[in-house]
């Protein structure tokens, strides 16, 4: 089972090698880990995403909150968030191939950021499950390089749920 | 406000926090500190290693109940405290450790006894800081301090950069500290309070499962009126021996891989346990899953993440353990003795702790601990090393009161005993305290002699001496047919040794001899070592082997 973790955080040194050295120590797989600012400059939120079952998201919900610098931990329930990775995939393809793969890239609302002779870079937003299957039909022409940020997520407000 | 440099200010804060004593090692990083040091009133133990330093002011902590403080300088000074930091975090020690730092312009640099002691000691302390700018000097030991002895207690490191210690400022020790992401729960909650004590009053075999964070709590006397008003067994592990008079008839004393047969026993028939500040150590419970089988558990410990780590509980209580106790003890219901108290009374008539004794002058390691015992009156605060003679000083000895058996629990520290031995003897001045040592261990911080006799501690040092790495040696013997890889240690002459250090030091191998040579040492005014040889292949009985269930105890 995968879950998403919101963490806030007091934005001081080390903050995020605690974190990371927490899940090691504690034999806990982290999918991604996602740092970023918020509205406010003195704190951090970090989206966390977990494997393990409902006893290992207590545990480490409760060893996360250990930790002095962790304010809030909030677990994201997936039918009432947005949630988004970006990836950025380079693929190789001749000068026949180009407008196959720029209309795969406009089917999947992504863009094309970069056009060299050999390959084109593709943007793209969106869900894990999007964005793994833009990948998937790319693997046919040849991934040269990708890289993903891993999620980031907010709770809906109120109203749209 | 008096402006004063870094090191003045760590010693005004020091002050401000109670502490009239510190164990440390000087180095350049931190001379500026000790210069401040120089005309303070603080009283400053100068040790013979880092390692020492550390384990002495956890041996501090332990026997006067207060936050221990050690000062390293930087590099191999902070990473000599590795061990002692591990070990107190284990067993949630309060201290706090002040390392030195090299000056921050050259942070990073790999300059001379650089070493990045807040990024080693991250995951072996409760929290740690690094300190580059003066500002934040006062503020950050005030949150040290707070942080190390609340909730449950743990080492803190703070790294100090030198020009810290050097530069000058106003000092302004705040009042109180703000740190929003630590809130420990204090009060249980009315609810599970509720559900527990119904539990308890409607149970018909309770039984108290009692650990470490019944001591650092202070709950004794709560604990004592629970179990003697429901007439609830109770059975301790190693880190809370003594915290229920061991002499009591509901006493079980300690459970686990080398506890007694009726405590084992009961653990196994209870229908109702009540773990109060323990956490289910592998060392206690053996295979989980037959873990007190037929028992719901109520838990109640400070932390939250104790709660099922290792094992499902029915109630659990997140609160202080003495103040939960205070809450749920109007609810309890007297008792009078019923089947089970008497089925208590029966296991320990019948599996009482034995060893054999074939009445010649061998001198059997649980006979010392027996003679010490009946020595002493029962009163001396035993330390202990870590290995057989350990869990000897545990079973064969019977403790009346918390903070009576200094040990080195989770970590299982070897070279823990004499240096934490010296710190209990100054946290506990008044007390006898006694050193129960390996020929092993005791070799691990020998060094620390030099400490002992320099301030004339008088712990008297008994050397359990049978030339083994004897628990290795054990586990040898009984899992891998004999097999002695690397567990023979030939021992130094323990009388010569503590001679060139200046210390009364004597050796015995009769069973005839050992009173007087215990009265000797123990009347000794000063330091002193009893170096004692006992059967080189005693083994420590009872045992659960490792992984097994509390019912396949073997051996006792």
């Amino acid at each position: 089972m995968t879950h998403i973790l919101s963490v806030s955080v007091l934005n001081k040194p080390g903050v995020l090698t605690r974190i990371a050295g927490l899940f090691s120590r504690r034999n806990f797989n982290i999918e991604s880990l996602n740092v970023g600012k918020t509205e406010n400059p003195e704190i951090s939120r970090m989206t966390i995403v977990v494997q393990g079952d409902e006893k290992v998201l207590e545990q480490v919900t409760k060893q996360l909150h250990k930790l002095i610098n962790v304010l809030k931990i909030t677990e994201l329930d997936k039918n009432s968030i947005v949630e988004r990775d970006l990836i950025l995939i380079r693929v190789k393809c001749t000068r026949k191939q180009r407008s196959e793969i720029i209309q795969i890239a406009d089917t999947f609302r992504a863009q094309i950021v970069d056009v060299a002779p050999d390959s084109l870079m593709i943007e793209a937003t969106g869900t894990e499950d999007k964005l793994e299957a833009l990948t998937e039909l790319l693997r046919d022409f040849g991934i040269a390089e990708f890289v993903r940020t891993g999620t980031v997520a907010l709770s809906r407000g109120q109203a749209a749920k | 406000m008096p402006e004063l440099n870094g090191g003045e200010i760590i010693i005004e804060s020091l002050k401000k926090e109670n502490v009239d004593v510190v164990f440390g090692y000087p180095g350049g990083a931190v001379i500026n500190l000790y210069d401040a040091l120089y005309n303070s009133d603080l009283k400053h133990y100068l040790g013979r290693h880092e390692q020492g330093v550390v384990h002495a002011a956890d041996g501090y902590a332990r026997s006067s109940g207060k936050v221990g403080v050690c000062i390293a300088t930087s590099g191999p000074g902070g990473t000599n405290l590795v061990t002692g930091l591990a070990n107190a975090q284990m067993d949630s020690i309060p201290l706090v450790a002040f390392t030195g730092q090299v000056s921050s312009s050259l942070i990073g640099k790999d300059a001379f006894q650089e070493a990045d002691i807040t990024g080693i000691s991250l995951p072996i302390t409760k929290h740690n800081f690094l300190v580059t700018d003066i500002k934040d000097l006062a503020r950050t030991i005030k949150e040290a301090f707070y942080i190390a002895r609340t909730g449950r207690p743990g080492p803190v490191l703070i790294d100090l950069a030198k020009d810290v210690t050097q530069a000058v400022a106003e000092f302004d020790y705040p009042d109180r500290v703000d740190l929003p992401g630590y809130r420990p729960t204090f009060e249980g909650h009315k609810l599970q309070i509720n559900k527990a004590a119904k539990a308890i009053n409607e149970a018909e075999r309770p039984l108290l499962y009692v650990g470490g964070g019944a001591v650092i709590s202070g709950a004794e006397k709560e604990l004592r009126q629970m179990a003697d008003k429901a007439k609830i067994p109770v059975t301790t592990t190693l880190m809370a021996l003594g915290i229920y008079p061991e002499d009591q008839p509901l006493a079980l004393e300690m459970l686990g891989m080398h506890g007694t047969q009726y405590a084992n026993k009961a653990t196994i028939e209870t229908d109702l346990l009540i773990a109060v500040g323990a956490r289910f150590d592998d060392r206690v419970t053996g295979k989980l899953d037959e873990f007190a089988a037929q028992a719901d558990i109520i838990q109640i410990d400070i932390d939250p993440a104790e709660i099922g780590k290792n094992l499902d509980v029915e109630i659990p209580i997140v609160g202080d353990v003495k103040t939960v106790l205070q809450e749920l003890i109007p609810y309890i219901e007297e008792k009078e003795n019923g089947p089970w108290q008497e089925r208590i009374k029966e296991l320990k008539e019948k599996f009482p702790l034995k060893y054999e004794d074939d009445g010649s002058e061998t001198i059997k390691p649980q006979y010392i601990m027996e003679e010490i015992d009946k020595y002493t009156g029962g009163e001396a605060t035993i330390v202990t090393e870590v290995g057989q003679h350990q869990m000897w000083a545990a079973q064969f000895h019977k403790y009346k009161k918390p903070r009576q058996f200094i040990t080195s629990g989770g970590l299982g520290t070897m070279g823990y005993g004499l240096p934490a031995a010296i710190g209990a003897q100054i946290g506990q001045p008044k007390e006898k305290v006694v050193l129960i040592a390996g020929d092993g261990s005791i070799q691990m911080n020998i060094q620390e002699l030099g400490t002992a006799q320099a301030y004339n501690i008088p712990i008297k040092i008994v050397i359990f001496n049978n030339k083994y790495l004897g628990m290795v040696r054990q586990w040898q013997e009984i899992f891998f047919e004999k097999r002695y890889s690397s567990t023979k240690i030939p021992a130094p002459n323990f009388v010569k040794m503590g001679e060139a250090y200046g210390i009364w030091s004597k050796s015995v191998d009769k069973k005839s001899e050992l009173d007087s040579a215990l009265k000797e040492a123990m009347e000794h005014d000063g330091p002193a070592i009893l170096d004692v040889h006992i059967p080189e292949e005693e083994n420590v009985y009872p045992m659960v082997p490792a992984g097994a269930g509390l019912k396949d105890m073997i051996g006792g």
